[in-house]
């Protein structure tokens, strides 16, 4: 994984609160056995039309947007299905922040075992952030802040190990494969045996 | 550290979790936690598997994992094994795949040829591996319905069921608690699924986010073990990470004689141990919320998330925002009118929420003697193989094909509708599953969350329906 510690784009926004993981993959493209490949399926029932061409109402599909990294949505991002198709696709499409605030558990850590940043904000914040599409946003992992283009920074908070392996480029694999002769011993040690 | 009690009281959780830190948490890293049932499935392994392959690790307990194949499987009527077909090529390929890593990394599979197999959270409390004082997981939001033993279940990403394939513990930070306490007696016709559906309208969608539930109180304690399964389930509806019932007699008496389960000295031993797990009477939780069960009916949802819910007594209500509005919209629905009497295209009853015998009982309870009605297609998908072969004995399947429903193998279907179960386009379904999401049955299908009884009520009347005036002899 790449080593993120820095993150600047124009924001593009979605705001809808309670974005499911099916939104953001539909089940029907959960038949693939790779991580690759699924940007395509990125809300793909609000992206496309029945007949498979583009909805242009979709903030994904406005060229202004185009190339943009830092996603800005309602409330309760990512609630819902486990899937972790929902943070493969969101990164495959090249979104490597997600802005709300309040962003569901279990995306939250799939997000972040995926070089995605998900950020919650204050309510006033996010207000402003949802009534600025495009935005020039800066997030900074060294500081943990977020800079708006006047300058207004707001410090964000992130677990501390999956921050640190987000800035070293290293999934957290490793670590709990360090941690075997503790493992051992507890599985020897423990009253009982599952 | 939250709600550590100054004499050392302690919820339900906070035993749990206690017994399972392998190393504790600091400020730099989060807890290392054993895994005692790692649950998996064909379409959230893959990847995990193929970590494995390129790492050239082993699974470390093949012997507590525990795998079967329920998403992507077909649920039309089959004979033999070689009348199965797999809709999709890559459906089949995922199943060829979790066939293969289960060979290759020695892990018993209970696949298309095991009397065993079924959806993920319907088998794992049936063969009793499923135990109180257990932590599980599995690639699969849902896994909080085996919280309903006093487990600690929650749902992983991919990646985190490589670091449990791989070590069998996770990283993770202790989430907080919070009580929902049900009291008073349910009414008739009210069942376990209205507690949750009325529980998550409350609370919200994210009402439980960080935070793990503990359902307690009288109305909890009066519930079977199926039942109680169906409110653990849901948990995740409200985004709490996982959902729990201190384990009790109804607890021990399902338990006993399962394969899974400890037998003779050593089920006296884990008695002991399990009826030490329910919250210390004086243990703090970080929120707590209280809901009287005797006050409600039979609860339907409206929109697009399990928190837009009403009694299925009541109108649809007015909301605040274009969130609303995008809702209703896509439903079909308009603020102001009777849920009850919306045209009803099908009805599927099945998902790991409510495909269970007790479940199928209450819906045959209902059809026997009455017919769908004729615009509505019916689907009723056992759980597993065994609910399958339970219904057959009792002669439900009779009672639904009589009725006009269809009768299938057991799997996820019709839930999410990977299998080729689908709602077509713009059709409204009444589903006794988990999710009403855009989509979530098929691209544009509309799907109202209801119990089994509702589902049925509603089959018959072609409509939304209360099931409480057919309740005459059931």
């Amino acid at each position: 994984m790449e080593p993120v510690t820095r993150i600047e784009s124009p924001t593009v926004v979605i705001d809808q609160s309670d974005i499911d993981t099916d939104q953001i993959i539909p089940a029907r493209f959960l038949t693939t056995t790779s991580k690759e490949g699924l940007g395509e399926a990125l809300f793909a029932d609000w992206r496309y039309r029945e007949d498979g061409s583009e909805n242009q109402d979709f903030a994904l599909n406005d060229p202004q947007n185009a190339g943009r990294t830092i996603l800005v949505a309602g409330n309760n991002f990512g609630c819902g299905s486990s899937r972790e198709h929902a943070a493969w696709a969101l990164a495959d499409y090249g979104i490597r922040a997600v802005i709300s605030t309040e962003i569901a558990d279990i995306f939250r850590s799939n997000a972040l075992k995926n070089g995605l940043l998900p950020v919650d904000v204050p309510a006033e914040l996010h207000r402003w952030l949802l009534e600025h599409p495009g935005a020039n946003v800066v997030l900074d992992l060294e500081s943990n802040t977020l800079t708006l283009p006047d300058g207004r920074e707001h410090r964000f908070r992130i677990e501390a190990f999956a921050r640190y392996c987000l800035m070293q480029g290293t999934d957290q694999l490793g670590f709990l494969l360090s941690q075997d002769e503790a493992i051992t011993r507890f599985e020897t040690t423990r009253p009982w045996k599952p | 550290m939250s709600s550590i009690d100054m004499n050392g009281a302690q919820t339900l959780f906070e035993k749990v979790w206690n017994q399972h830190v392998v190393v504790p948490e600091t400020d730099e890293t989060p807890a290392v936690l054993y895994i005692d049932l790692h649950l998996i499935h064909e379409v959230t392994t893959p990847q995990a598997f193929s970590v494995l392959r390129e790492r050239g690790l082993p699974v470390r307990r093949p012997d507590l994992t525990l795998a079967t194949m329920d998403h992507s499987t077909p649920t039309t009527p089959v004979r033999t094994l070689a009348d199965i077909e797999v809709v999709g090529e890559s459906a089949a390929n995922q199943i060829r795949r979790m066939e293969a890593n289960c060979r290759e990394f020695g892990i018993d599979l209970l696949g298309f040829d095991s009397d065993a197999r079924g959806i993920v959270h319907v088998i794992g409390p049936e063969l009793g591996a499923t135990q109180p004082g257990k932590t599980i997981v599995c690639g699969d939001s849902h896994t909080s319905t085996h919280g309903a033993f006093g487990a600690l279940a929650f749902g992983i990403g991919t990646t985190e069921v490589g670091h449990v394939l791989a070590t069998q513990c996770l990283l993770q930070r202790r989430p907080k608690t919070l009580a929902i306490e049900v009291t008073g007696e349910l009414g008739p016709g009210v069942s376990a699924k209205d507690i949750i559906l009325a529980i998550i309208g409350e609370i919200g969608v994210d009402g439980g986010t960080g935070h793990v539930i503990e359902y307690r109180g009288d109305a909890i304690r009066a519930l079977d073990m199926e039942a109680r399964m169906t409110i653990c389930n849901m948990s995740i509806e409200a985004g709490a990470r996982a959902g729990m019932i201190a384990p009790d007699d109804t607890t021990f008496a399902y338990l006993w004689g399962r394969p899974r389960v400890p037998q003779g000295e050593e089920w006296d031993r884990a008695l002991a141990r399990w009826r030490a797990l329910a919250t210390d009477d004086d243990a703090a939780f970080d929120r707590q919320v209280r809901i009287d069960a005797s006050r409600l009916a039979p609860m339907v949802t409206f929109g697009t998330n399990p928190g837009m819910v009403v009694p299925v007594t009541e109108s649809i209500p007015e909301g605040p925002g274009p969130a609303f509005a995008k809702a209703l919209d896509y439903m079909g629905l308009e603020s102001g009118r009777p849920i009850a009497g919306t045209p009803v295209d099908v009805v599927f009853v099945g998902s790991c929420t409510n495909s269970r015998l007790s479940d199928l009982e209450q819906v045959a309870g209902i059809l026997r003697g009455r017919r769908v009605a004729d615009n509505v297609r019916m689907l009723v998908v056992p759980g597993s193989q065994q609910v399958k072969r339970q219904a057959e004995e009792r002669g439900l399947d009779e009672v639904f094909r009589a009725a006009g429903a269809e009768w299938r193998e057991s799997g996820c279907s019709m839930c999410l509708g990977m299998n080729g179960d689908t709602v077509p386009r713009g059709k409204l379904s009444v589903s006794t599953s988990n999710r009403n999401f855009e989509g979530r049955q098929g691209a544009g299908a509309r799907t109202v969350l209801a119990s089994p009884l509702t589902a049925a009520a509603s089959a018959v009347a072609g409509r939304i329906a209360d099931p409480r005036p057919l309740l005459e002899g059931v």
